[in-house]
């Protein structure tokens, strides 16, 4: 709990900042405090707070938490908790949260560092002497920087309020993000603000300074020298940053018996693989699905987060979703159920194994019709004469469309489907105009699992004197057969450094444990999935004192005194060319990358080879295990991020836990329900969880998600859901054979946002998603109309809004969303938006103003999915606005519907009465009012809203005024009257990488959002109500195969 | 001829009073239960219990005022759960009071007098009971006082366009007049309690609370006066509170609530929930302090009558709202009748049909219209049926509404169930105090029951 010392030692730049004040203020007062001034003695022993610190730091790291609850239990303790802080230390909501206590006992804990019974010192507040440059209080400024998943970086803007970071946009002029965005980097301010990241540099738990560990590290560097190195390992994640590669290779080049490994458990060997057996060697693929008239989709997940490039891919994927002008067509061959799946014109669903037998087929009918030119040997595994003759039509479609179609593998299928899917790409023409060979985006692409193979047999062997961790937590994720944490946790390696952010799994198994800085605090850089290098700019100094990872090299290769700044800053002066680095420099940070560092796409030759099958033993076993990354939190890296916690997951809009998923058949035949607890078999290792039933799942097939049953996560992520990475071996990472699961008994809580019943219950007559095919669509163009009530409809009078400058509204396009959940992230981001945790969450409380419901039309092996975002309607005859006693929500005189929270007394009738239940009150007090990190992070233009109100979406009316004020300064400054345009987005509108969201001023006939809504496919959602909503939703139209189609009635 | 002046009635129904009663006996009989009988050990029992249930509510609302309305099992999308239903169900029994004495009284039913007191007692009691919930079902319940339309320098009203600020004016005076109508009715009685008093302190209290009462036949007249004048003004309100309380509902587009008959199927609901709080209280009530004189067989008899008379308008309700999900053709109305035969909570949607209608069908029978242990037991049933009603109302409605991602489940939590046995523990803790401190029979008015109350009438018939 030592963060607020570190803050106020850690040299926040914002040095003039009031609220910086205040917490130094207080520092002071705790200082006064510790010289042994107290005005307000106990009658029991005396227990102050010097005390309890101190105590807290005389105990070592594991048993932190412990002391930490045996302190708080002890009686004097209590007592002075109580006597100071009455507030906090007796109000926990839920006698049985755990996050609850720990939440509460650590701010109060946090806070009895702050203040005190004590006198207040006499400060002076001093006004800016020198007023920085461009800073204007309340006004945000943006940064360009990077965030970055699994080596490909996500180029970014992020708002920074006085210095402090509050909110990540996508960078619309990289041409990876073109403003979009994915739910990871949206939610990585949070992490950057987790009050659970280390804080310190520990030995063996205990607190050092940095000096101590180069004092440390300094006698085994120089031993290592003199034997070249040889017993030095690096251990780093996906390297794309060409700096730290750069200082790494030339570490390896002056220490050649230094090695160096990569590991990342959701790693893309297979594709890696794959390009070698195609084209002999590795390739970074990429893919213009602006030109793709015709998409395949062999396993590949490709408009989710987690994919390289899949903001890009969504946004050009969603472009060419327009059924007015040249519509695509997307075929998705899969196993476990995804958003990309659920958008498809025609999903198969197939086990994992399986879609190379389908793989094989395309490939050989793409060659029949395309008469030879493509020639793959090699025995086929086996196809069933139905998937045969769907993908007959399929290649039928590839091969009217060459040129202009693109087949997708997906990461966790065999290399030989990889190679089937560039053997296709070539033979169809699409190199060069859908699909783009470069160099890897990854520095050092080595096999993940045969790189930590080799560690680990170095590290049993004794071979490893030094082992540095970069980040990671192999202790967790290694593959199972490796016993990674055993090998770490032995004394066969001398010295063991983790650089992490947080003490999970690896740091207590290493003897050093450096705080690794979050990208915003430290300087890097990293490669796009197209190559483009961002320069990673911080724009907060360490919160923690965190070190990156090019500090811990700098350390190893004994050089020091050099920052991230000066490292970054040297390798690109290097790069540079041409004259006027400052310049050049200037403008790669300014516009988030370096210019000309974009891969050329090359020209690379397909093997004329015999793929062979890879050895999945299809008929051996009947159920297959697959393991595919947690669509909320990754690896489990974001385990401890709330706001992912939190996050339904796109198809199950499942919470805080993974499930065993499995097809309704497999349920059925099993006999198991919903959240019935399975025991789930494989090669002799068990783990129980409990039981999802997805509609589409294919039978005989089980999937399983990693990244949780985390046992050191932090507060928040620490023992939710279950592990199975003791399921997961390096030789079956994704799909494994013969795996058995059977009932145990009992059942599981879960916690989903959208009830289980969807399924089985009739959407209705009306549907409320609606959708037709194109052909359908092009013979009646307003089909979603029907049953719109007349705008006339009503006993009030209408407003006239014509009168005023501005009526907004917002349209979205269902045929664009993508349903990748990032309005929902971004939405929590920009409005404050509490985290309630699994309880409430199971109890209906989760405070997301927009959710993206998820429908399913069709039968249960294979049905049609649908994505629905729902902010608020902003309805223009608002049931909630009348049934309020107290007016609390009111309608603008620009058509919105605003909630007052100060006048709110929460009779909950609004929410009731609404008919889209967009609504959130907060039962409890669920916003944190104590953790002083999350005061820092939040937009300081929303209220934070206590118990007791209800809140809901506003139209981010905070942006809408803030332009306001734009242009109502311009409007007096240019003398004439300028309006709100097109410029003004919504955060759910900004992020979306599909561009599924318009938000604009309707009184305006230009702007976009009447564009929209003027379209035929334009409706309301329930607009049989009358309500009539301000939010309305473009219709969904399909593209299918009309062969297919009529294949399928007959 | 005394005996033979009573007011006509058909000899083969139990009289009104049992004969044999003067001014004078009827007087003793029911100030002594307040002044002369001793306290038994079962009232101290059966006080301390109640009482203790009361102060588990004062427990259960101090958590709630300190952790927020989340300890209940409220949700989005049941944002009214426990709260509600108690209040409608206790606003629904406070009905059955002054429908007996103001109605009844202007329609000349005699035979309400001997119920009246105690009626009109349990229905302040209920609403006192109901009060409580719509204050502490806001989140912010210290704020709840900004439904009031008071001048502030905000400038800032009510929303006069909410069912819920008609309730609180529906509310607020049905208490009110019921409250100034139970006091008026006390005035005579408190002084013949002051008269009768013996401690000189009872005397006092019971002498300012008679507010100067001698009888003389001034007083009588006025007296009789206001009393019309308040019979006539609570007349309709009996029928406003519980057709703004359905209003709540009735207004908003919720299917299930958003109906045209929510208002006459609730007065009817309402009284019969009434009339079966009145029963359940007046049987043993009448056993135990041995009433049945006063209290006959006549009274529960009509009191089982009008349950039937309203039950059955209560089971027209539901079958017109189930015709109407069918014959709309609405898929909301429809839906909502498949949730509520079919759904999660159709075991308490079939529990309501028949305890609501099934059961009470047996009052058809005299047997059971005549039998005390199957009143008091079948009003029990209306009760628990009655709470039902509303809990299927106000839940299984709003757990499935329109769109279908958005539906949820409640599950009532112990703070929900301390609540609700608090308003209980309450409204008992009340009655208990009401039998021994003030005359739980009206004296006066039973006493115009007696033939002497006639005289002048009888002989004007003779003339």
């Amino acid at each position: 709990m030592q963060h607020l010392p570190s803050l106020a030692a850690g040299r926040i730049r914002e040095k003039d900042s009031p609220e910086i004040e205040d917490l130094k203020m207080s520092m002071d007062d705790q200082k006064t405090k510790q010289a042994g001034v107290d005005v307000c003695p106990s009658k029991r022993k005396q227990l102050d707070l010097a005390t309890v610190k101190a105590e807290i730091e005389q105990t070592t790291g594991p048993e932190y938490w412990r002391s930490l609850e045996e302190l708080a239990g002890s009686e004097e303790f209590q007592e002075m908790l109580h006597r100071e802080f009455p507030k906090g230390a007796s109000e926990w909501l839920d006698a049985f949260s755990r996050r609850g206590f720990l939440k509460t006992m650590g701010a109060s804990l946090a806070l009895a560092g702050l203040t005190g019974c004590t006198r207040m010192p006499i400060t002076e507040i001093v006004p800016y002497v020198k007023q920085p440059e461009n800073v204007i209080p309340g006004r945000p400024k943006y940064y360009a920087t990077a965030f970055t998943l699994g080596g490909y970086a996500s180029p970014i803007l992020v708002e920074s309020h006085l210095f402090r970071p509050t909110k990540v946009e996508g960078n619309p002029e990289h041409p990876a993000s073109l403003g979009g965005t994915d739910i990871y980097a949206q939610a990585s301010i949070l992490d950057l603000y987790d009050p659970d990241r280390a804080q310190n540099i520990t030995y063996m738990g205990d607190v050092r300074s940095w000096n101590a560990f180069m004092e440390a590290v300094r006698g085994p560097m120089s031993v290592q020298k003199s034997v070249a190195g040889s017993g030095v390992r690096i251990l780093t994640q996906t390297v794309s940053s060409p700096t730290l590669a750069a200082q790494i290779r030339s570490y390896l080049d002056a220490n050649p018996q230094a090695k160096w490994h990569v590991y990342e458990p959701i790693n893309r060997d297979n594709v890696v693989e794959g390009a070698k057996l195609a084209f002999g060697e590795p390739v970074e693929t990429r893919y213009d699905l602006s030109k793709a008239d015709v998409i395949v989709s062999l396993d590949a997940d490709f408009l989710y987060a987690g994919f390289p490039g899949c903001t890009r891919y969504t946004r050009d994927f969603a472009a060419r979703r327009n059924p007015d002008a040249n519509m695509n067509r997307l075929y998705v061959i899969e196993s476990t159920p995804s958003s990309t799946g659920m958008k498809a014109d025609h999903r198969i669903p197939v086990r994992g194994a399986e879609v190379e037998g389908l793989a094989y087929a395309l490939v050989d009918s793409v060659n029949g019709h395309l008469n030879g030119g493509l020639v793959v040997a090699g025995l086929r595994p086996p196809v069933s004469p139905e998937h045969q003759r769907l993908m007959g039509i399929v290649a039928g479609d590839l091969a009217k469309h060459k040129g202009s179609s693109v087949v997708i593998a997906g990461d966790h299928q065999s290399p030989a489907v990889h190679a089937l899917a560039h053997a296709m790409n070539q033979a169809l023409g699409n190199v060069g105009s859908t699909v783009f060979y470069t160099d890897t985006v990854d520095a050092n692409p080595v096999n993940r699992n045969d790189s930590l193979h080799a560690l680990v047999e170095d590290m049993r062997a004794g071979k490893v004197d030094l082992l540095l961790i970069l980040g990671g937590n192999p202790a967790y994720d290694a593959p199972a057969e490796l016993e990674f944490a055993s090998a770490l946790k032995s004394n066969a390696v001398n010295l063991k450094v983790y650089l992490g952010s947080h003490r999970n799994e690896t740091a207590e198994l290493c003897q050093w444990h450096v705080p690794e800085a979050h990208y915003l605090e430290s300087w890097s850089d990293a490669r796009a999935y197209d190559g483009i290098v961002s320069i990673v700019q911080p724009l907060i100094d360490p919160l923690y004192g965190g070190k990156s990872a090019h500090e811990i090299i700098t350390i190893l290769a004994g050089q020091s005194g050099l920052t991230g700044h000066d490292l970054v800053q040297q390798y690109w002066q290097k790069q540079h060319a041409g004259g006027d680095f400052d310049a050049f420099w200037r403008r790669s940070l300014h516009d988030g990358w370096i210019a000309g560092t974009g891969y050329p796409s090359k020209t690379v030759a397909l093997k004329p080879t015999a793929y062979t099958v890879t050895a999945h033993e299809v008929s051996t076993s009947p159920v297959e295990l697959n393991f595919r990354r947690d669509p909320s939190i990754y690896d489990g890296r974001f385990a401890n991020n709330g706001w992912l916690q939190e996050l339904p997951k796109p198809l199950t809009k499942l919470t805080w836990d993974n499930p065993i998923m499995i097809g309704p058949a497999m349920a059925e035949r099993l006999k198991l329900n919903f959240k019935d607890v399975a025991e789930l078999e494989f090669s002799g290792k068990k783990v129980k969880g409990p039981v999802w039933i997805q509609a589409g799942h294919p039978d005989n097939s089980i999937t399983v998600f990693l990244g949780y049953g985390r046992t050191r996560a932090g507060r928040i992520g620490t023992g939710t859901g279950f592990d199975v990475s003791p399921l997961r071996t390096s030789k079956a990472p994704w799909i494994a054979s013969g795996a058995q699961l059977r009932a145990v008994g009992g059942t599981y809580p879960l916690a989903s946002t959208q009830g289980y019943q969807t399924m089985e219950t009739p959407v209705g007559e009306r549907e409320l998603v609606q959708e037709r095919s194109l052909e359908e669509y092009k013979k009646d163009p307003n089909f979603a109309k029907e049953g719109e009530t007349p705008k006339e409809l009503t006993l009030f009078p209408n407003f006239d809004y014509s009168k005023e400058a501005y009526s907004w509204g917002m349209a979205i396009d269902l045929n664009a969303c993508v349903g990748c959940n990032n309005c929902i992230v971004a939405c929590q981001s920009e409005n404050n938006i509490a985290v309630v945790g699994k309880e409430q969450t199971m109890k209906g409380r989760h405070m997301h103003w927009l959710r993206v419901d998820a429908y399913y039309n069709g039968p249960r092996e294979n049905p049609k999915g649908f994505f629905q975002p729902v902010p608020c309607m902003q309805c223009e005859n608002a049931p909630c606005e009348v049934v309020c006693p107290v007016q609390a929500t009111t309608h603008s005189s620009e058509g919105l519907n605003d909630m007052v929270y100060n006048r709110c007394i929460g009779t909950r009738y609004c929410s009731n009465n609404c008919p889209y239940k967009v609504r959130r009150f907060n039962f409890l007090l669920f916003q944190d009012w104590e953790t002083p990190q999350f005061k820092l992070m939040r937009n300081p233009d929303v209220t934070i809203r206590s118990r007791g109100v209800m809140e809901k979406c506003t139209y981010c009316v905070q942006r809408i005024n803030e332009k306001r004020i734009d242009v109502e300064t311009a409007s007096v400054r240019e003398g004439k009257d300028i309006r709100i345009g097109d410029d003004l987005q919504t955060a759910c509108q900004q992020s979306c990488p599909a561009n599924a969201i318009v938000f604009g001023n309707l009184n305006d006939p230009n702007s976009q959002v009447n564009k929209w809504k003027a379209q035929a496919r334009n409706y309301s959602l329930l607009g049989e109500l009358n309500t009539r909503p301000r939010t309305t939703y473009l219709a969904e139209v399909r593209n299918p195969n009309p062969e297919l189609e009529a294949g399928s009635k007959a | 001829m005394a005996t033979n002046t009573q007011i006509p009635v058909a000899d083969r129904r139990a009289p009104v009073m049992e004969p044999g009663h003067t001014f004078v006996t009827i007087g003793e009989k029911v100030s002594n239960i307040v002044l002369k009988r001793p306290i038994s050990l079962g009232w101290v029992l059966g006080f301390f219990i109640m009482f203790s249930l009361m102060n588990m509510l004062l427990f259960a609302l101090g958590y709630l005022f300190l952790k927020g309305t989340g300890i209940w099992g409220i949700n989005i999308p049941v944002g009214w759960g426990f709260a509600i239903i108690n209040f409608v169900w206790w606003i629904g029994i406070g009905h059955a009071g002054t429908l007996i004495s103001a109605i009844l009284c202007l329609l000349r039913q005699t035979w309400r007098n001997s119920i009246n007191r105690f009626a009109e007692a349990m229905t302040l009691f209920a609403v006192a009971c109901a009060g409580v919930f719509p204050l502490v079902h806001t989140g912010r319940p210290w704020l709840a006082y900004w439904m009031f339309p008071y001048p502030n320098t905000m400038n800032y009203w009510p929303n006069f366009r909410s069912p819920l600020i008609w309730d609180v004016f529906a509310v607020s005076t049905y208490f009110t007049i019921s409250l100034v109508f139970w006091f008026v009715g006390l005035i005579p009685d408190f002084a013949t309690m002051r008269d009768r008093a013996e401690h000189p302190l009872t005397r006092g209290i019971y002498g300012i609370l008679a507010m100067g009462w001698r009888g003389s036949a001034r007083h009588w007249h006025r007296y009789e006066t206001a009393y019309l004048l308040l019979a006539g003004l609570a007349t309709p309100l009996v029928l406003s509170v519980h057709t703004v309380v359905s209003f709540d509902f009735a207004i908003s587009i919720v299917p299930g609530w958003h109906t045209t008959i929510f208002p006459p199927y609730f007065v009817a609901g309402a009284i019969y929930s009434g009339f079966a709080m009145v029963l359940c209280l007046a049987i043993p009530i009448r056993a135990i302090y041995g009433l049945e004189d006063f209290i006959t067989m006549r009274h529960l008899e009509n009191s089982g009558k009008v349950m039937l008379a309203t039950g059955l308008i209560v089971a027209y309700g539901y079958g017109i709202e189930a015709f109407m999900g069918w014959y709309s053709g609405n898929q909301f109305d429809s839906m909502l009748l498949w949730n509520r035969l079919h759904g999660p909570y159709s075991f308490w949607y079939l529990s309501l049909l028949a305890t609501n209608i099934v059961i009470p069908q047996l009052l058809w029978m005299k047997k059971f219209r005549t039998s005390t242990f199957w009143l008091w037991v079948i009003s029990l049933v209306v009760l628990v049926g009655m709470w039902l009603e509303r809990f299927i109302i106000i839940v299984v409605s709003l757990h499935r509404d329109f769109l279908n991602s958005s539906w949820g489940m409640y599950y009532p939590t112990k703070w929900d169930w301390m609540t609700y046995t608090g308003t209980i523990g309450m409204f008992l803790t009340a009655m208990w105090l009401f039998v021994r401190i003030l005359p739980m029979v009206s004296i006066s008015e039973l006493r115009t029951l007696l033939p002497e109350a006639h005289v002048h009438e009888a002989e004007e018939v003779k003339q």
